[in-house]
């Protein structure tokens, strides 16, 4: 066994749990009280009116009233045109438009841009992001992933990752490792940061982090924020600064290939342009937004051109309101 | 129970909308087909230790049971709510969450009654509501099709408690007031060839045919008070293969259980007439049966619910039911069963329930608790 894959098995021992690890969530409520933490749940929304009452819901009955783990609870929305907002306000969830925070800032397309505005905007000592398509939400969505944080101080950053199933309908897809992740992200992994292979799923939407470590993180808006996220943290605190936990099945929306090639071709620009400011690359050619596709019909091929470009956000840090309202 | 009392138990129970809405999605998206009903047994039993009710344990037929203990403990009120499904584990059970309603597999039978029942203890506590007697909570097991109720006739017929009245709840619809059970048998005829015998393309669909047709008839011949209906015809094969075997599947109900019988000896004899055949084979299993039961109408059970009903401005509909109430009301245990909320498509995947109408259902349950906890009531 190679050093690294000894490390990497030592690190899997350490640091890789299965929600059930954190049944306990009286326990859990203790343990926070006891660390003085406060945590807020974050979920970026767009057009997510047939999944979003149901999260609040389960969250907040389960996480505030219930158990209170969570202390906020909020939904931060890129600008939905159907019900979203109104149905998580109807629940008891915090609602705000990406758009009205931090708005001489700008207004920038991408989860990314509600992620960054959320450390702004929420209170919590960890933040928590939850996608709002999960369609069989369960509190340990968000009760495992913040638990690594409040039992172990010197983890910063809390992944999620999922039951790989053998057969799944066109409709639904239940998350496995995720075809990007395979095809994609972790051969480059595996190239350039062998020890990053063992995150089972660094695309994964739902994860926690600790407050000083997401201000300090700059932030892409678009597909690349949660491989940027990763090698950012990998390459300041090592892999011993995350953790990942194991959540069993999560069913969602399946995404076309089509869609999978764009969130393919942001992740790359994000993961060139990271290797190339680390010096671990040169002279890459002008990494330019135009990606190219085609749809074939008959013998007739169309090119279809998208301009995707993985702009970013700076560390949160950086800003003097950022630095006033939190007091930093 | 005065009217202005329930109508304050509504307007307080609002304050639990979130945790009955998380009960009731959670309990819809844990799939719980009759006799696999594990996950949603185990929640109730999670909920029923959090919320320190006694006894707390998992029996013999898989019920869930919980006990709140009275002050005086003398009487039990028991308040069942079948937790399984008509669906399969491998159906999609996610539930959607609009404005005003919930929607999915299974939201209203019974993933609502589910969730009536794991929120009542914290809705007498919300309303300071302190009994004198045990209140059993109980999810049953195996209700439908060949289940049979095992799950309530396994705890009826074993508990040492004396079940002096009983709830039990269905998600739709409110309004509903059963305080009588019909009596029913379900069975399934089957035909099929032989091995070693040919009967051609259609000597199973035909003779389907033929006892269907007269399965018609006698339903049209049924009296009023009786019912026999067809649930399902099948004949297994594909476009050029001759099916083997088939089956029917039928359901006999009446408010007389001499009635049920008949009908079921004509369909005994009926069967019996293709067993001469040499092609076919046919064979007739009865599966399920109930044996009618009723309260009298102007038991004080009923009339307080009716009461009550009026008094949160809801029309009662008083319906027979084949549900675990006959088993209870076949204990000559005064029994009711009541529905939560409104909702439609019963069965359909877009099975849907009204959300602002369930704290109507839940301020009914919990002042028919009250009611049967302060008085002594008798089967007759």
């Amino acid at each position: 066994m190679s050093d690294i894959d000894a490390r990497l098995d030592q690190w899997l021992k350490t640091n890789t749990y299965h929600h059930s690890d954190f049944w306990d969530l009286r326990e859990l409520v203790k343990a926070k009280e006891e660390a003085g933490l406060t945590i807020s749940l974050c979920i970026p929304t767009l057009n997510e009116e047939a999944t979003i009452g149901k999260e609040v819901i389960v969250f907040k009955s389960e996480l505030m009233d219930r158990y209170p783990l969570i202390d906020e609870l909020a939904v931060i929305d890129s600008g939905s045109t159907d019900r979203t907002l109104d149905i998580a306000a109807s629940f008891g969830a915090d609602t705000y438009l990406s758009s009205d925070i931090l708005p001489e800032y700008g207004d920038k397309p991408g989860k990314g841009e509600n992620l960054w505005k959320a450390i702004y905007q929420l209170k919590g000592d960890i933040i928590c992001y939850v996608d709002a398509d999960i369609k069989n939400i369960h509190p340990r969505f968000a009760s495992a992933l913040v638990a690594p944080l409040i039992y172990r101080p010197e983890v910063d950053y809390v992944k999620a990752f999922y039951d790989r199933p053998l057969a799944f309908s066109d409709e639904l897809r239940p998350s496995g490792g995720g075809r990007v992740t395979e095809i994609l992200v972790r051969p480059l992994f595996s190239m350039f940061f062998p020890e990053l292979t063992a995150l089972m799923q660094p695309l994964s939407g739902e994860y926690a982090v600790r407050r000083s470590v997401l201000e300090s993180l700059p932030f892409p808006i678009g597909y690349g924020v949660e491989t940027s996220h990763v090698i950012d943290l990998y390459q300041a605190k090592g892999l011993d600064a995350f953790a990942q936990v194991d959540l069993d099945k999560r069913v969602h929306r399946n995404q076309s290939t089509v869609d999978l090639g764009k969130m393919s071709f942001g992740i790359l620009q994000t993961f060139l342009n990271r290797i190339q400011a680390n010096g671990m690359v040169s002279d890459l050619p002008d990494l330019h937004g135009q990606f190219r596709q085609f749809l074939a019909e008959g013998h007739r091929y169309e090119l279809t051109r998208k301009e995707i470009v993985e702009e970013e956000r700076p560390p949160m840090i950086s800003l003097p309101e950022y630095l006033i309202k939190h007091d930093r | 129970m005065s009217g202005d009392r329930v109508v304050f138990y509504r307007e307080k129970l609002k304050s639990l909308r979130e945790v009955l809405f998380a009960n009731i999605v959670m309990a819809a998206e844990l799939p719980a087909p009759t006799g696999k009903e594990e996950r949603l047994t185990d929640f109730l039993c999670h909920r029923f230790t959090e919320y320190g009710l006694d006894n707390i344990s998992l029996d013999e037929a898989g019920n869930a049971a919980g006990v709140l203990s009275g002050e005086s403990m003398e009487r039990n009120i028991l308040v069942a709510a079948h937790a399984d499904k008509v669906w399969k584990d491998s159906e999609d059970h996610t539930v959607t969450v609009g404005a005003g309603e919930m929607s999915g597999r299974g939201i209203a039978d019974n993933s609502l009654g589910v969730a009536a029942l794991a929120t009542l203890p914290l809705a007498l506590e919300l309303l300071g509501i302190t009994l004198k007697s045990n209140l059993i909570l109980l999810g049953t097991t195996r209700s439908f099709g060949r289940g049979n109720l095992e799950g309530i006739r396994f705890f009826l017929n074993n508990t040492e408690r004396e079940i002096n009245s009983a709830l039990c709840v269905e998600g739709m619809q409110l309004g509903r007031l059963s305080f009588a059970s019909l009596g029913m048998a379900r069975g399934k005829i089957t035909i099929e060839i032989p091995d070693g015998c040919v009967s051609g393309m259609c000597g199973v669909v035909d003779a389907l045919t033929q006892v269907g047709s007269r399965l018609v008839e006698m339903a049209g011949e049924s009296a009023d008070e009786s019912e026999l209906l067809i649930g399902s015809i099948e004949a297994v094969s594909g476009y050029n293969v001759p099916p083997v075997s088939g089956c029917i599947r039928f359901e006999i109900r009446s408010s007389e259980a001499a009635k049920v019988s008949e009908i079921e000896k004509q369909i005994f004899d009926l069967v019996a007439g293709f067993q001469t055949s040499v092609t076919l084979r046919a064979d007739l299993e009865m599966f399920a049966h109930r044996r009618p039961g009723k309260l009298e109408s102007g038991h004080p059970v009923v009339t307080e619910a009716r009461e009550v009903l009026g008094a949160l401005g809801i029309e009662p509909r008083e319906t027979p039911s084949i549900s675990e109430l006959a088993p209870l009301l076949n204990h000559r245990i005064p029994a009711l069963t009541l529905g939560v909320t409104r909702g439609e498509h019963r069965h359909l995947a877009n099975e849907s329930i009204e959300l602002a109408p369930v704290f109507d259902g839940l301020a009914q349950l919990v002042a028919m608790i009250e009611f049967m906890d302060s008085h002594d009531l008798s089967f007759d």
